[in-house]
């Protein structure tokens, strides 16, 4: 057993930094690198790609990506944990394992974790009562049910564990917490047990610290944003793992970027609900318990993690088709931006109603005045320009599409001082809305397997 | 005396659905204590009147000197529904930063 491995996060979603991934293999030691891809509307965009061509359904950057790092991934015995299989795990093997083969890599084993699509389950799990019940709002599947256009469970860390146990140099999934691809190498590398709560608490809790990319390490920093240095080159983060599951958030010394008591804080913080519960398919993991200290320069150390047992249910993500949205802007300038603004977006309601269309909501806010503060925004001194930006959502298309229409005459038929129109007319766009629901463990199993080249 | 919450503060926010989280963090330990005392429900809920529409919770984590607060339907039905600029929340937390504590 190792008495210490180094796991990088290499993409905090899809889209992330396209050189943090070669940055992390390249700029110091790593065993491994986790990289998150899956957004909670991803799998959707991955379903209607895999309807169109079998052939897709994942993250496509996986593919030049991999092709770039296998030389040196293999070479330095660095593995890769991802779940950018979306829903084709074996489509996006099947590619990587293409482009392997043209670059003449002899020998290389990527496991599978899959299993996790239950779109074609939904009758059979209703009948076998499963509800699968909004777990917002307590709606029934049945509302819907015509509308579906993805559902996935959210498998954690032990089918990848799995993988990597049998030998895996790359791990794809499909949809997995983002935890989990953190926690599995710790437990294939440190051979923890299923019931060892606090450990597994603690991997999880170093995957909540990775799973954002740089915002562990000086991105989105708010205590003081300015002592981050070289933010142009920022190091990702990088968990160094004890076999005690004790953690040290770091990153390679010579990115930039930093670590501290209060970056770590930062990222500990986002996106939590009730902390002394966070709950994971593999355990329900304590935030009140972490003990963080100094440990250097770009050094955190986080330990006496305590975990509870895990719950009966996967949490399962489900995506449906709800109306459509078009949102357009205007630039309006002084004088009186904000008054000229306010009264642009009356005459565009006004222009609406006379067309008798309706909308489930239309909003409008002043970017460079109130549209991050609403009504706690400080009227000061008037500002030199206001981008009027309104939207529109709507089941009816055509409402939507005329929304579109409205906007542009506005220039000429409106208040003075008005620019800002270089898009084009909005388009609606098809709103793909999220239903989170649970579902029981033992109704669905993940479906690990290995392949070699 | 009234301080400004940036001042003894920093903070993080983010989205989950139509609720927006803050992670509010004292910048030294001794702070803490203000924020558990001054920073309550209905100073936030006040605070974020016509911004947060429904309940607002609160968490402690005195290991990170930090608050949690759950502002639920903060993101005009969130994700893909939302029209908001800011449809994430991401600058919930500069909201309340912004805030002024009336304190002892």
């Amino acid at each position: 057993m190792k008495n210490k491995i180094r796991i990088a996060s290499g993409q905090g979603f899809w889209g992330d930094l396209p050189t943090a991934p070669e940055d992390q293999v390249s700029r110091g030691p790593i065993d491994y690198m986790m990289m998150d891809y899956l957004a909670e509307v991803t799998m959707s965009i991955l379903q209607k790609q895999k309807r169109k061509d079998p052939a897709l359904g994942y993250a496509r950057d996986l593919v030049p990506l991999l092709q770039k790092l296998l030389p040196t991934l293999l070479a330095k015995g660095i593995k890769v944990v991802t779940n950018g299989g979306g829903v084709n795990c074996l489509a996006c093997r099947d590619a990587i394992f293409d482009v392997a083969k043209k670059g003449g890599i002899r020998r290389l084993r990527i496991g599978t974790v899959s299993g996790d699509n239950i779109l074609d389950r939904i009758d059979e799990l209703q009948a076998a009562g499963m509800p699968l019940e909004n777990m917002e709002t307590g709606e029934p599947v049945l509302k819907i049910m015509d509308r579906i256009l993805s559902a996935n469970v959210y498998f954690g860390a032990w089918p990848i564990a799995e993988a990597l146990d049998k030998g895996a140099d790359i791990v794809i999934t499909g949809r997995t917490t983002d935890t989990g691809l953190t926690l599995a190498p710790m437990i294939h590398e440190f051979g923890w047990r299923r019931d060892e709560w606090n450990k597994l608490a603690a991997g999880t809790i170093a995957g909540h610290i990775l799973e954002c990319g740089g915002q562990a390490s000086g991105g989105n920093f708010s205590a003081d944003w300015r002592a981050v240095t070289d933010m142009a080159h920022i190091g990702f983060p990088i968990a160094e793992a004890f076999p005690d599951g004790t953690v040290v958030i770091t990153k390679h010394e010579s990115s930039g970027g930093l670590v501290s008591l209060q970056t770590v804080k930062e990222q500990l913080v986002y996106e939590i609900g009730d902390p002394c519960s966070y709950i994971t398919p593999d355990c329900v993991a304590d935030f009140t318990s972490i003990r963080l200290q100094e440990d250097g320069p770009n050094r955190v150390r986080v330990s006496q993690v305590i975990g509870k047992p895990a719950t009966d249910f996967y949490k399962v993500s489900m995506s449906y088709l709800d109306g459509f949205t078009a949102v357009g802007t205007l630039t309006y300038a002084w004088p009186d931006a904000i008054e000229k603004a306010r009264a642009a977006d009356e005459i565009l309601r006004t222009r609406l109603r006379d067309a008798g269309l309706q909308f489930d909501e239309i909003r409008s806010e002043l970017l460079g005045f109130d549209s991050c503060f609403g009504p706690r925004a400080l009227a000061s001194e008037e500002p030199n320009e206001v981008v009027l930006r309104i939207g529109v959502r709507g089941s009816d298309v055509k409402a939507v599409e005329r929304f579109g229409r409205e906007l542009a005459p506005l220039i000429l038929t409106g208040p003075p001082g008005v620019t800002g129109f270089a898009g084009g007319r909005p388009k609606p766009s098809e709103i793909i809305a999220y239903w989170p629901a649970l579902l029981a463990k033992h109704a669905v199993k993940p479906i690990v397997a290995i392949e070699e080249i | 005396m009234k301080i400004k919450l940036i001042e003894i503060a920093h903070a993080r926010s983010g989205d989950k659905g139509d609720t927006g989280n803050v992670g509010v963090i004292a910048r030294k330990e001794e702070y803490y204590p203000i924020l558990v005392k001054y920073l309550t429900i209905e100073r936030v809920k006040q605070h974020f009147d016509g911004i947060a529409l429904g309940k607002v919770e609160r968490f402690e984590l005195p290991n990170l000197w930090a608050l949690n607060f759950l502002l639920h339907e903060v993101l005009g039905g969130g994700g893909t529904k939302s029209l908001k600029n800011d449809a994430q929340g991401k600058t919930l937390s500069s909201v309340m930063l912004r805030m002024e504590l009336d304190i002892e």
